[in-house]
Order: C-alpha cells, then sequence, then structure tokens
C-alpha cells in the first residue's frame, strides 16, 4: 500500500487510547505484506516480526510507534441533552471551540462542540480562553434520546478528513503517531531491498499518550537488542525557537541525550552521511516524551534511539506533516537496520 | 439540494459571486424582471395578479469570513476578519482561499511547548496564521494573493432531531425562503432583493432599497440562538424547533409594532409555531432598509441558528418550514387587505 493511502485511512479511523483494537486489523492486513508473523502483548500492541538472515544470534531490533491518539471521552450530561467531556491526553482547551465531533456510542453520532454565545458573556471576557468547563456537545437530540445511544465514559474524536495541502504535505487528525506507523511500513518496504541479519520487530503500541504503556509491555516482551522509537516532534512555526524545533523538509530529526544510546546514534548519523539522508538534531536531557523512555530502562536496560518526523500544530486537529520527511525517516532506519550485525553491535555498545 | 449548494458556495461579504451565480440560475426562469445593481445585489421584480402595497423582500447573500492581509517570508498567510467572528473559533480549523479554494489551516502551537498561563489567554488574531504546506513566500504568491477571501471549511450535515450543519446558514437560509417563494405560483407582486456586505455594516441593503422604494419591507434571516446548556429561560435569544424568531427590536431598528402584530395573528390563527427574538443585540438589512429616504415599515422573519458566526451553525429543518410557511400567509394576509 502506497504510504500516503495508508496514513490516510489511519488518520480518519479512530483508536483513542484505550481503543485501539479498532484499527487493528488495519496494521495487520498491511504489515503482513511485510513480515512473517504477526504477534501482539497482552494489552494489545501490535507486533510484525520479519525474520532476518543467517541469524544465529538471534539478533532483534524493535521498532516503536504508537498507534493510540489523543481524543475525548463523554463525562455527563446537561438537562439541554449537551454533554459533557474531558480529555484523553493532552490537549488545548482552545483548540475544541466549534469543532465537529463523532461521539462513538451504540451508534456514532455527530455533534458540533459549543460554547456560551457571545452575547450572554462579559464584554471584557473576549480574550480570556474558553475552558473544558465552558464547553459542551450538541448532538441535536433531547436528553433522554441522546441518553439512549451514548453512555458515560464513550470516546469521542474531532471529525476531520485527511487532506493534501501543497507540495507533499499532508493535513489531518491524530498524524502523532500515525505518521510513525507509516514510517514504519516505510521502512519495511525498504528492508524488501536490503539484506538484514537481525529479526526486525514492528510494533504499534497502544497508550503511549496516556504514559508509553505499550512501549512497556511490548519491550519485555520481545527483550530487544536495540530499541528505536519513532515519533513526531515539534516542527517549525514562528512562534518556536529553532532551539526547540525540527525545520519541516530537513529529514529525520535524530534525537541526542540520556534516554538515546550515543554510539548507535552516532551510528545513526554516520548512515544518514553515507547515503546522503538529510537529518537534524533534537536535544533532549532526560526521559524524551515518547514511547523510548520505557524502552530504554525495560528489563536490565535497552539501548535505545528516537527518530522524530517534523509535524507541526502537534495535539490539533490540523497537524501537518511531509510525506519526504517520513520517507526519508523510514529509508534512514533500514539502512541502519541492514548495517547491525551481531559482530559489529557490541562494538557500538560498548561504552 | 438548494440549501446544501448555497452554504458550501463561498460567499464572504464583498465577493459574492458564487452565490449570486446560483440564485440567479435558480430564479430566471420564474421572475419577470432582475438585474445586478451597481454594487452588485441582485434586485428582482415578480408580477402578480394581485397587487397591495410595495412589497421588497430582502436577504443578504453575503457571510463572515477572513481575507488574506500578508504573506510572510516563510510561506504562512496572514489574514484579517470580514464580519464579526470571535477569534476564539478560529484556531486548529480547516479553510478555503481564493476562487481555487486551496485548503490551508490554522494551526496552534502545541499545548506540550504552553506555560499554563498561556493557556488561559484566548490567541490573537496576530498571533495566527495560515499554513497551506509551501514554504517560501515565493511559493505561496504562486497560489494566493493578498486580499483573496477565505472561507472556513465546512460541509452541509445532516443530523440529530432534523438538524442542519452548515456555514453561512446565516444568511443562505434566508436566500433559500426567499428562492423558494420566487419559484412558487404566488400570485402577489413582489419585489425581492439579495443583498452585498450585510455583515460588514448592512451595506448592500440601502441601495437596493433605493431603487425599489417598498413600502413594505419584509427581512429574512438567520439569527442567534442560544438554548443550550441550561441557561436560564429568559436568556434564551430563541430556541431551535420553536419556529420562526419575529424580531422586536435590535440595534438597528424598531420593528413596525403593526406589522409584527398581523404576523404573530396570522401565525395563530394558523396554529404555526413562532417566538419572538429574546435579545436586542445584532442587527439586518432592516437597518439601512427603514431609514431610507423618508422612512418605511419593516419586519423581520428569522430561523434561529446555534453558533452563528462561526463554521458550525446549527439550524432545524421544522423552523426552516414553518418559517416558509408563515411568511405565504402573511403576504396572502396583506394582500388580502390586511395592511393599508
Amino acid at each position: 500500500m502506497n504510504i500516503k493511502d495508508f496514513l490516510k485511512e489511519l488518520s480518519n479511523s479512530t483508536s483513542v487510547s484505550g481503543y485501539e483494537s479498532n484499527i487493528t486489523n488495519n496494521i495487520v492486513n498491511v504489515f503482513s505484506k511485510y513480515s512473517d508473523k504477526i504477534d501482539y502483548d497482552q494489552l494489545g500492541s501490535i507486533i510484525a516480526i520479519k525474520k532476518g538472515v543467517n541469524n544465529f544470534s538471534n539478533l532483534k531490533i524493535m521498532l516503536a510507534a504508537h498507534v493510540d491518539e489523543i481524543g475525548l471521552m463523554v463525562k455527563d450530561f446537561d438537562d439541554s441533552g449537551t454533554i459533557r467531556f474531558t480529555s484523553i491526553g493532552g490537549i488545548d482547551p482552545r483548540t475544541l471551540v466549534a469543532q465537529e465531533v463523532i461521539v462513538h456510542g451504540k451508534k456514532e453520532l455527530f455533534g458540533v462542540i459549543g460554547t456560551t454565545p457571545p452575547h450572554l458573556q462579559d464584554k471584557d471576557k473576549s480574550d480570556d480562553a474558553f475552558k473544558m468547563n465552558d464547553l459542551y456537545i450538541d448532538v441535536g437530540y433531547d436528553k433522554d434520546e441522546v441518553k439512549k445511544i451514548i453512555s458515560i465514559g464513550d470516546i469521542i474524536t474531532i471529525k476531520r478528513n485527511f487532506t493534501e495541502l501543497q507540495g507533499g504535505s499532508v493535513t489531518g487528525k491524530a498524524l502523532d503517531d500515525k505518521a510513525g506507523i507509516v514510517t514504519m511500513l516505510q521502512c519495511a518496504k525498504e528492508l524488501m531491498k536490503l539484506n538484514h541479519e537481525a529479526d526486525i520487530y514492528f510494533v504499534s503500541t497502544i497508550q503511549e499518550e496516556v504514559g508509553t504503556r505499550g512501549a512497556i509491555t511490548s519491550t519485555y516482551k520481545i527483550n530487544p537488542d536495540i530499541g528505536i522509537a519513532i515519533d513526531v516532534g515539534f516542527g517549525r512555526t514562528p512562534e518556536l525557537d529553532k532551539s526547540q524545533s525540527l525545520e519541516i523538509k530537513g529529514g529525520p530529526g535524530i534525537t541526542i541525550g540520556g534516554n538515546i544510546h550515543p554510539n548507535l546514534r552516532q551510528k545513526l548519523v554516520d548512515t544518514a552521511e553515507e547515503y546522503n539522508i538529510p537529518y537534524q538534531f533534537e536535544v533532549e536531557s532526560g526521559p524524551t516524551g515518547t514511547d523510548a523512555r520505557s524502552i530504554q530502562i525495560s528489563r536490565a536496560g535497552i539501548p535505545s534511539l528516537l527518530i522524530s518526523l517534523p509535524l507541526r500544530y502537534m495535539h490539533t486537529s490540523v497537524e501537518t506533516i511531509h510525506m519526504e520527511d517520513i520517507k526519508k525517516s523510514g529509508n534512514l532506519i533500514a539502512r541502519f537496520i541492514s548495517e547491525i550485525t551481531s559482530d559489529n553491535l557490541e562494538g557500538y555498545l560498548c561504552y | 439540494m438548494l440549501l446544501k449548494r448555497l452554504t458550501e458556495a463561498s460567499g464572504v461579504s464583498g465577493n459574492e459571486k458564487e452565490v449570486r451565480d446560483i440564485i440567479i440560475d435558480e430564479i430566471k426562469d420564474y421572475v419577470d424582471d432582475y438585474e445586478i445593481d451597481k454594487i452588485g445585489n441582485i434586485i428582482v421584480h415578480k408580477k402578480g395578479m394581485k397587487n397591495g402595497p410595495k412589497l421588497l423582500l430582502a436577504a443578504h447573500m453575503d457571510e463572515v469570513g477572513l481575507m488574506v492581509s500578508d504573506i510572510k517570508d516563510s510561506g504562512l498567510i496572514k489574514f484579517i476578519t470580514v464580519g464579526g467572528i470571535d477569534k476564539r473559533v478560529l484556531v486548529s480549523k480547516r479553510v478555503n482561499i481564493g476562487k481555487n479554494k486551496i485548503p490551508g489551516v490554522i494551526g496552534a502551537k502545541p499545548i506540550h511547548l504552553q506555560k499554563p498561563d498561556e493557556r488561559k489567554k484566548a490567541l490573537d488574531l496576530k498571533q495566527l496564521y495560515i499554513d497551506i504546506g509551501t514554504y517560501s513566500k515565493e511559493e505561496t504568491e504562486k497560489l494566493i494573493k493578498i486580499g483573496d477571501y477565505i472561507t472556513f471549511d465546512s460541509d452541509y450535515v445532516e443530523f440529530g432531531d432534523n438538524l442542519i450543519k452548515a456555514k453561512a446558514l446565516d444568511d443562505r437560509v434566508g436566500c433559500s425562503i426567499l428562492i423558494k417563494l420566487l419559484q412558487s405560483d404566488i400570485e402577489y407582486d413582489l419585489y425581492a432583493s439579495f443583498t452585498v456586505m450585510e455583515e460588514v455594516g448592512l451595506r448592500g441593503a440601502g441601495p437596493a432599497a433605493f431603487k425599489v422604494n417598498p413600502d413594505i419591507s419584509i427581512i429574512l434571516e438567520g439569527t442567534t440562538c442560544a438554548d443550550l446548556s441550561d441557561i436560564d429561560e429568559h436568556l434564551k435569544a430563541t430556541k431551535l424547533g420553536d419556529g420562526p424568531a419575529i424580531s422586536l427590536i435590535d440595534k438597528t431598528t424598531y420593528f413596525d409594532k403593526e406589522l409584527r402584530k398581523l404576523l404573530v395573528n396570522v401565525a395563530k390563527e394558523n396554529n404555526i409555531n413562532f417566538q419572538y427574538r429574546k435579545t436586542s443585540v445584532g442587527g439586518n438589512d432592516s437597518g439601512s432598509i427603514h431609514l431610507l429616504k423618508e422612512g418605511s415599515k419593516t419586519i423581520a422573519i428569522s430561523v434561529p441558528c446555534r453558533n452563528i458566526h462561526s463554521p458550525i451553525n446549527v439550524m432545524n429543518k421544522l423552523d426552516y418550514e414553518d418559517t416558509s410557511k408563515l411568511l405565504e400567509l402573511y403576504l396572502r394576509k396583506i394582500f388580502e387587505g390586511g395592511i393599508k
């Protein structure tokens, strides 16, 4: 499957943290074409295994991208039938005003997020942001009807169709981190053309947004020699410093810092140089806000890497990303994997 | 479907062409005369067998939106608002720019990089910009020009209990009711105007009415509705599903009492749901029309719309039908001599 089509399919589908199983089949269908076996951890992370060649020492490299997305959850109902909600994962309430949503009850209900109308607000409050408590969802039914279909605890997603912008830029919801899963697919496709000794574990992890939990359980199960997390990084926009953001179309962001194995990271940089793949650095002193934080301290410790895809407007429903950055990141990881052998790995891991 | 076509067309104030073309296409075979005046209004005469007072029916074609004000070196697009838009509805939205409807997004700083205090403040226009996926001024300039009009990306959706979500229901709903009336085989002599630039100061209606010089004008509108989230009954400006909203007073007009009483009687006699518009804020084309020349009588009948002036206007189909029905019966009453 074309990587853009796969990103579209994933972005338009629903997999709020805790409800990832909605799209397990979409992922299995695609990855089973590029792997030898599909497995799962006990919490539902999806593991596609591609065997290496002459892998006598049982070398294992794990890639992790999270399958869950941020969302909302039904908290209560007003007498007028409107729905009150809370967020799952970090959401700025300011980005929710006047959005269209789908409430996933016994059936899917379309709704819109409303606020107190302007003529009932204090004039001097118009510079104040709306808070989550000021917002409600209108699904167009009265309370009795709503409660027949919707229950407290049901999840809610923003209704947003994946759309192509100019060049290779695309926009949609939940590109964080469905773009990471698509990057794994690009890597898997590229690996069909390359030799690799290690068995590769493509893991779509669950519950990253609420505490990198799928990474904890899947890494334990796999016990890899190297763990590579693929997540999104802050794409550069005018309000962000150069030091805290990644350039769009600048290629994969390679993270440097305590969460990352220094020699393997250098190998990643060398590989990028060797194959003329543009890259950029991202620095983070302690644990990163990604699956890499959990992978690193699994069992007796796992050497970890983090590839960040430059993504603008993270955790809004208009996230944008460039297909070129996804492609280059997948290719870099594939090249890196193909150069790791049981013979040279020991050298890289040596402190 | 007419209302779908009307709401999905772009017609930000000052750029009503797409809407005007649809309307002319719809009415031209049903009216005796129509013209586009010097500022873009459509003025229509449908001759009737029955004469009465000179009657003008008015609905505005334009909608609130945005306009390109600058293109930055980064390729990002700065904009101003056209008409009254609460800046807080803009963040994290899809928009379409210019004639070719180039898609863009209005993004926001990631929550991870915000200080908690930042989240208490609404984002200001000067902090917002549109991203179309270009990364230099030159790239953007190939597609976008300063002055291009921008609409919300919002399609027509039917949902809930007879509800419709769309952009620009204010006032495509009025346009739609008026088009349907002109297409019917009504026997009264009528003038109609589809006006421009209502949202930027009731600009089009004056010249349109000047030309027609009506005795009585009926303004057809989509109006503000506040009926959700358990607010006090007296604060509910209008309620969805309670029928056409009849205006008493707003910022621009003291609506004619005689016309209003007659309208209320017609609604009561025919058992049609109606409600009063229980707020004095806002205004409509009547503000310009009733002060023209020596002044004339006006009345406004509106379909209530939740989330007005945002991408997600919501109305009730039954209110639309009741408004149409009430309007027709009201015209009959007027032409049967209800008003001298």
